[in-house]
């Protein structure tokens, strides 16, 4: 493992509500290097906001709080409006589950990933194209050019998706985060466009946090995998080693699944302990 | 027992987590809806203006200080005073009074259009989107040949073919009010007859009928209460418009819209005689205005 | 119990279902596994009568069915939606929910009919008069499978049952839809991208990919990986997870 590319610690995301404050993220803390690190959760988890959090994109009438949110020597927690424009996008990426909802439906696909491009370069209009075009080549779409002009609507799902990596790709960021890149899509184009993550990701020595609710796919895509549970970190494993998991959670959540190996004999459910949303 | 437990108690009934009877459920649903409408201090203040303008047209004959008929032509067009607080009109008729009563025939004609508008434009609109196909067809260009007139020259011209009076001038005005109901519905229930409770309706064996009456109206219904709030102030404009022209209200009826019409003459000199009723009309359309404004932010966002 | 034979379906010029055919005995649950756009749903609208645009012959419990559907034939056949947000009216509460179809059908005895029903599914009467918007995800499908069940059917249709629910309900799920065939005899037809929850449900599935079935075979043979068609190899494999050689093997099937 490389030095830290991201250190958080005590991350608090807080809501005020007709009922008082709830809290969504409890006091999650990890760091990273350059390595594709999981974070698992159910609904309502906080995983996703968590990874927003990284960006500080969170909705309104949120507090954010955390005794450190560091990425790359930049403290994030201080980072004024100006400074956090220049890091997203530029050195901090997001790409979000369905591309349907993420695109902008009214620019064609090429047109999208060149401004995303020249947002962050000062570069000429050719020049964003012929990098738009590149990219689309990165990510293995077959006929760049005729993709360019296309648009959201005309794209079949993982196309989207793809061109959305595209586009956050383009400006070549140290960190991506993929909050559920691949829920909304068939099982063997999850495969193809996880298999282009991981290529790019290696080629460029990103780190990338993959947030899914699939602890199975994370476990054999990532490195390590994060647990969460009522906004909490229960459980931090290597990706390898997740038969090994201690946290009743975890075990829970695998025990649930269903699998093509096992039996048509019920299947275990998950009995939540209240313990399990108290501070560990 | 005491004020408080009392109290409490009924806020814990109207915040039920699992209601115990249909009607339960109903009050609690209504009860956390008010919370939301009771924060927006635009629409509580529409919501005051219309209920200022109910109670006083419940209340006209407890808060006039005269016969809103009585003509005293030696006290004619007097300026407000202690005695007549927005002074006297031409024939020497107390303005103030007149206005109170004319708050009763400007309810008269708005609720009478809106009893007759609503349900037709809403059933007319959850058909048509609900049978697609000829149906819809048929039924939309019908709303839209009522819909390219503009509304004051149809009711115009009604009126004029019908006689002036005001159940003739609340007939026109509805003719011509019943358009963009019918196409709200449709937009509505053209999404809606694709969710998959509809679905799972027509699955159980309910007959459209069944299915547009009780399952795509219901949900219809916030869009249509909006913009019929919204729509009051144009009814009303539009009613007073009829009365300015001599086509509604027939005197000595208070109309407001006759009122200024009969103002216009001493505009400038005698200003409250026109004032008076136009400041009415203001109100009462802003006090609809802001109050449609504020049920839209209730209703719409929360319940799709 | 459910008779089905050179299935059609179009929609305008595209063909969604092209000369599908399979039965499914009494009793039996037979599953239908395939990628978005292969048809699988719209099979199931055609069953079900929602989709009256198909040719071809159908027969449920040996009665051959037309474009129209009789009241009586949706006391036979019910459906389960696949997301609990959706099939749920946003505006009735679970009692009123449960007692449309009784009304529709004139059935008596409501009251203790929403009662039993409740109680099949696992809910309680501390939810019988709340809304939709009151409830888990979990609780909603519970709440739609009760009204599919009041009406006592012998076939029902499972739309992606379990695919919009968190992972721990989707077992409870499961669990709860094994257990009421079982005790009820119900006929099953379910329909999943999920190779995993078909498996543990059916007894039978077809692997459906363009609107064609390319291989029906039972779930033994499924899991014991001797399938034949190389489509469901390759579902097969990218079930399993991510894994960086298979999906660079990965061979397009359009």
């Amino acid at each position: 493992m490389t030095a830290s590319l991201l250190d958080i610690a005590d991350l608090r995301v807080s809501f005020r509500t007709s009922r008082g404050i709830s809290e969504a993220v409890r006091g999650v803390g990890f760091t990273m290097g350059r390595e594709k690190l999981g974070i698992v959760g159910e609904s309502g988890s906080g995983k996703s906001l968590t990874g927003r959090s990284i960006l500080r994109l969170l909705p309104p009438g949120a507090t954010l709080r955390a005794s450190r949110l560091v990425f790359d020597d930049i403290d994030l927690l201080a980072a004024s409006a100006a400074t956090m424009r220049k890091l997203r996008g530029r050195r901090l990426a997001m790409v979000m589950q369905d591309p349907k909802f993420s695109l902008n439906p009214v620019m064609t696909v090429g047109h999208q990933i060149a401004e995303a491009y020249l947002a962050h370069q000062r570069a000429s209009a050719s020049e964003a194209r012929e990098k738009a075009l590149a990219m689309l080549e990165a990510v293995r779409i077959r006929d760049p050019h005729r993709v360019y002009d296309l648009y959201p609507h005309e794209v079949s799902g993982g196309m989207g998706q793809r061109a959305m990596i595209a586009m956050m790709l383009a400006p070549d960021p140290d960190l991506l985060i993929a909050d559920e890149p691949t829920s909304a899509l068939d099982v063997t184009v999850q495969m193809q466009v996880l298999a282009i993550l991981d290529d790019l990701v290696s080629e460029r020595g990103m780190g990338l946090i993959f947030i899914s609710h699939d602890l199975r796919l994370v476990a054999s895509f990532c490195d390590r995998v994060l647990v969460m549970y009522g906004g909490r970190v229960v459980e931090t494993i290597d990706a390898r080693r997740l038969a090994e998991a201690r946290h009743p959670y975890t075990r829970g959540l695998l025990a649930c699944l269903p699998t093509l190996e096992g039996g048509e004999g019920e299947l275990a459910t998950l009995q939540r302990d209240p313990a399990w949303l108290a501070a560990p | 027992m005491s004020e408080a437990t009392a109290s409490r108690e009924w806020r814990a009934w109207l915040t039920a987590e699992a209601p115990s009877s249909r009607l339960h459920a109903r009050f609690v649903r209504g009860y956390a809806t008010a919370l939301i409408f009771l924060r927006n201090p635009l629409a509580l203040t529409g919501l005051a203006l219309v209920v200022t303008l109910l109670a006083v047209a419940a209340a006209a004959p407890l808060l006039a200080t005269g016969d809103p008929v009585a003509q005293d032509l030696s006290r004619r067009l007097k300026p407000p005073s202690a005695a007549f607080w927005f002074g006297t009109d031409e024939l020497g008729r107390d303005i103030y009074t007149r206005i109170l009563y004319g708050a009763r025939i400007t309810l008269g004609i708005v609720s009478l259009v809106v009893v007759i508008v609503a349900p037709i434009g809403l059933l007319v609109g959850c058909i048509a989107g609900y049978l697609g196909g000829v149906a819809d067809g048929i039924l939309m260009r019908v709303t839209d040949v009522f819909l390219a007139f503009p509304r004051l020259i149809l009711a115009l011209a009604f009126v004029a073919a019908l006689g002036p009076g005001i159940e003739n001038a609340v007939i026109a005005i509805s003719l011509t009010a019943w358009p963009p109901y019918a196409r709200i519905a449709r937009a509505e229930t053209i999404v809606l007859r694709d969710s998959d409770f509809i679905s799972a309706a027509r699955l159980l064996g309910a007959s459209p009928g069944r299915i547009v009456l009780l399952h795509v109206m219901p949900l219809c219904l916030s869009s249509v209460i909006v913009r019929v709030t919204l729509d009051m102030a144009g009814i009303i404009l539009t009613a007073a418009g009829l009365g300015f022209l001599g086509l509604g209200a027939q005197p000595p009826s208070p109309e407001w819209g006759a009122m200024i019409s009969a103002g216009r003459k001493f505009i400038l000199d005698q200003w409250w005689v026109a004032a008076f009723p136009g400041l009415a009309i203001c109100l009462v359309s802003l006090g609809f205005n802001l109050l449609g404004d504020g049920l839209r932010d209730v209703l719409d966002p929360k319940q799709r | 119990m459910i008779d089905v034979a050179a299935l059609t379906v179009d929609f305008g010029e595209t063909r969604a279902v092209d000369g599908v055919s399979f039965r499914v005995a009494e009793g039996e649950a037979f599953g239908i596994v395939g990628e978005s756009g292969s048809g699988k749903s719209t099979v199931l609208r055609a069953l079900s009568g929602l989709n009256r645009h198909w040719s071809g012959r159908m027969a449920v419990d040996g009665e051959p069915q037309s474009q129209h559907r009789t009241r009586a034939f949706h006391r036979h056949l019910q459906m389960v939606f696949q997301d609990p947000y959706a099939s749920l009216h946003p505006r009735h509460t679970v009692d009123r929910a449960l007692a449309e179809p009784l009304r529709i059908h004139g059935i008596g005895e409501r009251e203790p009919r929403i009662i039993r029903a409740l109680h099949e599914v696992g809910l309680g009467p501390e939810h019988r008069f709340r809304y939709p918007h009151q409830l888990s995800g979990g609780q909603r499908q519970r709440v739609a499978i009760a009204r599919a069940l009041i009406l006592e059917p012998r076939v029902l249709l499972l739309d992606e049952p379990s695919s919009s629910l968190d992972v721990s309900v989707q077992a409870e799920i499961l669990n709860l839809l094994q257990r009421l065939r079982r005790e009820l005899g119900l006929t099953y037809l379910l329909v999943s991208h999920n190779l995993a929850v078909v498996a543990h449900l059916c007894s039978r599935v077809a692997v459906m990919n363009l609107g064609r079935f390319v291989e029906e075979l039972d779930v033994a043979t499924l899991r014991a990986r001797r399938t034949q068609h190389p489509y469901t190899a390759q579902l097969l494999r990218a079930s399993e997870g991510y894994d960086r050689a298979a999906a660079a093997a990965l061979v397009s099937f359009d």
